[in-house]
């Protein structure tokens, strides 16, 4: 590849990867976000998109959960093309998905144990008593339970996000995609979530791409990442972002992994 | 389970625990099984087959399945027939974890798969108590009561909230006002002329309608030429400022609510607040002011519409000549008769303004509660208008209006 990528020329056998972007190019009209977006997702693993502010990360997450369809190229789960099938594959392929949105989006006229029941009452035939404890279990992993009985709007910040992810976890999916997982929130508890997001990856052996620019969180978690670039509106480097930090001189790049403010003419040491 | 047309079992497999990339996966085509071993000198619990939660067939952990272990020995767990497991094993597991706590049992989770071990120890000890929900009592007493204040407390919260609108626009007026001109003119735009539309069409169709009621009766007597007079005096005094009070209490009103609700869920009037911008010159002040500007004349638009429709109606149905249609409003309809209509207007103006800006401002923080504060505002909004006609009516039979 053309831009800097860890372990380049690495034997990726076929069935090692979960997820793929051949080529994407995203645009709203004929305003382009990211063009020629390619890059492998392992199973199991981590990934961060990074970029900085208006970087268009998120919007690569939105084509990649379905809301977005990409202006070029192709997205594969599982080798199955996803865009070009039809709707009812798409919808059986979504049902693997789970996402956690930037702002949570709990809906805000139910309880945080019926957010979490809504998708089962709807999507599957579980009996309610299966969806009750489901419910409790899901909101415990997460350190929930207590609020199962309250509104959104009585949540705090940190708190919204984890009955986010418990809700992301209703169907039990294998790929979680959360974006920006820990912004607005104290470092303490954006460990704590860090953390979280570990375990559950271990324990539910989910795969997970995660949209951030918070460094400590990226380095803490993300094993592979994808970094995008702003001005040139493509992606320009390949790798985990402790490796990206470490070994990529990209100015961008590096201006980003090490908190820099970058120069014209490149990085400022 | 039936074998109905589930395709789950295919899209969750690679969810559940088992089939991590790396780890070895027994295939079974058989439900969750467990059960209990207390051979040799320790408690075994064995798990078997597939634990998929939405396969259903997760069993029940019995608050007595732990009567025949060995007192004092840890619980094991035996996992070599078990298959593919996602978070119903994870359910199960934890019931089980509380049920060896009561029978002060060690649970050895060394045993369990490593994932599962990582899950369980996530959880908290116990599932918080969900007791049913505390039953409502029936207190008609203290419900009237609780109603009653409530309703005065609100007459008094919207009689303050319009003094001090009152009092907003009065400093507008002198110079000192904070109102932005900016947004009283996107209110006016909104509350006049794209309410024209539907103006036209109501009142058009009222006064036809009246106009074909009228002519029916009138006919019998020979008296055509009186539909012009019911029209026209229907419509000047009546319809005309009831019918736009409606429509703008349905089309505006329920669009400040929906607005002032909105803004209220995110957090936006609570941003006027901490910057000391009073809702009530921001908000509420143009919203009312628009409308007492656009109102009137909506009102006045709207009875020439009706007039026009009744005047279609009579020219097409009834042998009357457009020259004594015209003739004949003229003189029925005299012009302190619109000053009448145009006075109500400007009330109902204020009646919508208030109590929509009001009600969004009490709204909830849900979407729901925006719906809510939307329906409520028009009903509201249409039942004030009509009952404060009544209170119109009786002053004009009174003092002879």
């Amino acid at each position: 590849m053309a831009y800097p990528t860890q372990g380049a020329g690495r034997d990726g056998t076929q069935d090692d990867t979960l997820m793929s972007l051949r080529g994407v190019t995203l645009a709203f009209g004929p305003k382009v976000i990211q063009k020629d977006i390619s890059f492998d997702i392992r199973r199991g693993s981590i990934f961060a998109v990074m970029g900085g502010s208006g970087c268009g990360k998120s919007t690569v997450l939105k084509s990649m959960i379905g809301l977005l369809r990409p202006a070029a190229g192709d997205y594969l789960v599982d080798g199955d093309a996803y865009w070009t099938a039809d709707a009812a594959h798409r919808e059986a392929v979504s049902r693997r998905f789970g996402v956690l949105f930037q702002s949570a989006a709990l809906w805000s006229s139910l309880t945080v144990g019926e957010n979490v029941a809504l998708p089962m009452q709807m999507l599957t035939k579980m009996d309610p008593a299966t969806i009750r404890d489901q419910v409790e279990l899901k909101l415990g992993l997460v350190g929930m339970l207590h609020t199962i009985d309250q509104y959104p709007s009585e949540l705090s910040g940190g708190m919204k996000k984890r009955a986010g992810l418990a809700r992301a976890m209703a169907l039990d999916p294998d790929i979680l995609f959360f974006d920006e997982p820990s912004a607005g929130l104290d470092p303490i508890t954006s460990a704590r979530l860090d953390d979280l997001i570990l375990n559950l990856r271990d324990g539910l052996g989910a795969t997970i791409v995660i949209v951030s620019h918070e460094l400590p969180s990226l380095f803490a978690i993300a094993d592979d990442g994808i970094f995008l670039d702003a001005k040139t509106r493509t992606p320009i480097a390949h790798g985990a972002p402790s490796w990206l930090r470490d070994h990529c001189d990209e100015p961008q790049v590096h201006a980003f992994m090490h908190r820099e403010r970058e120069t014209e003419s490149g990085r400022t040491d | 389970m039936s074998p109905g047309p589930r395709r789950l079992p295919v899209f969750s497999a690679p969810a559940t625990g088992a089939l991590r990339y790396g780890e070895p996966v027994n295939t079974t085509d058989h439900g969750p099984e467990w059960s209990l071993e207390t051979g040799g000198n320790a408690n075994v619990i064995v798990l078997s087959g597939d634990w998929i939660a939405q396969q259903g067939h997760i069993p029940d952990f019995p608050s007595d399945g732990l009567r025949q272990a060995r007192p004092g020995q840890p619980l094991a767990f035996r996992t070599d027939g078990l298959g593919r497991w996602d978070t119903g094993m994870i359910g199960f597991l934890w019931a089980l974890k509380q049920g060896a706590a009561q029978a002060h049992l060690d649970l050895d989770t060394e045993t369990l798969p490593d994932a599962a071990r990582k899950l369980l120890d996530l959880l908290p000890d116990r599932p918080a108590p969900h007791g049913p929900p505390p039953r409502r009592r029936f207190a008609p007493l203290a419900a009237i009561g609780g109603s009653t204040i409530d309703g005065l407390t609100e007459i008094g919260t919207v009689t303050e909230l319009g003094i001090e609108t009152a009092r907003g626009g009065m400093a507008s007026l002198t110079g000192r006002g904070r109102m932005r001109l900016t947004d009283l003119m996107s209110n006016i735009r909104d509350a006049g002329p794209s309410a024209l539309v539907i103006v036209s069409v109501v009142n058009f169709l009222v006064g036809a309608i009246l106009a074909f009621v009228g002519a029916v009766q009138l006919r019998k007597f020979a008296a055509d030429i009186y539909v012009a007079s019911l029209v026209g005096i229907a419509m000047v005094r009546e319809m005309s400022a009831v019918m736009t009070a409606i429509i703008m209490a349905g089309r505006t009103g329920g669009a400040y609510a929906a607005r002032i609700a909105t803004m209220q869920g995110n957090e936006e009037i609570d941003a006027l607040t901490v910057f000391g911008i009073p809702v009530s010159s921001y908000l509420i002040l143009p919203s009312i002011l628009s409308l007492t500007a656009t109102m009137p004349f909506l009102y006045l638009y709207g009875s020439l519409v009706g007039m026009l429709g009744g005047f279609a109606v009579a020219i097409s149905m009834l042998s009357v000549t457009g020259a004594g249609y015209l003739h004949q409003t003229l003189n029925a309809v005299a012009l302190d008769q619109f000053a009448f209509g145009f006075v109500k207007s400007i009330f109902f103006a204020i009646l919508i303004g208030l109590t929509s800006c009001r009600i969004g401002l009490r709204a909830g923080r849900s979407a729901a509660d925006v719906g809510v504060a939307a329906t409520r505002a028009v009903v509201v909004g249409i039942v004030g208008v009509i009952a404060l006609d009544a209170i119109f009516a009786i002053i004009a039979t009174t003092i002879g209006l």
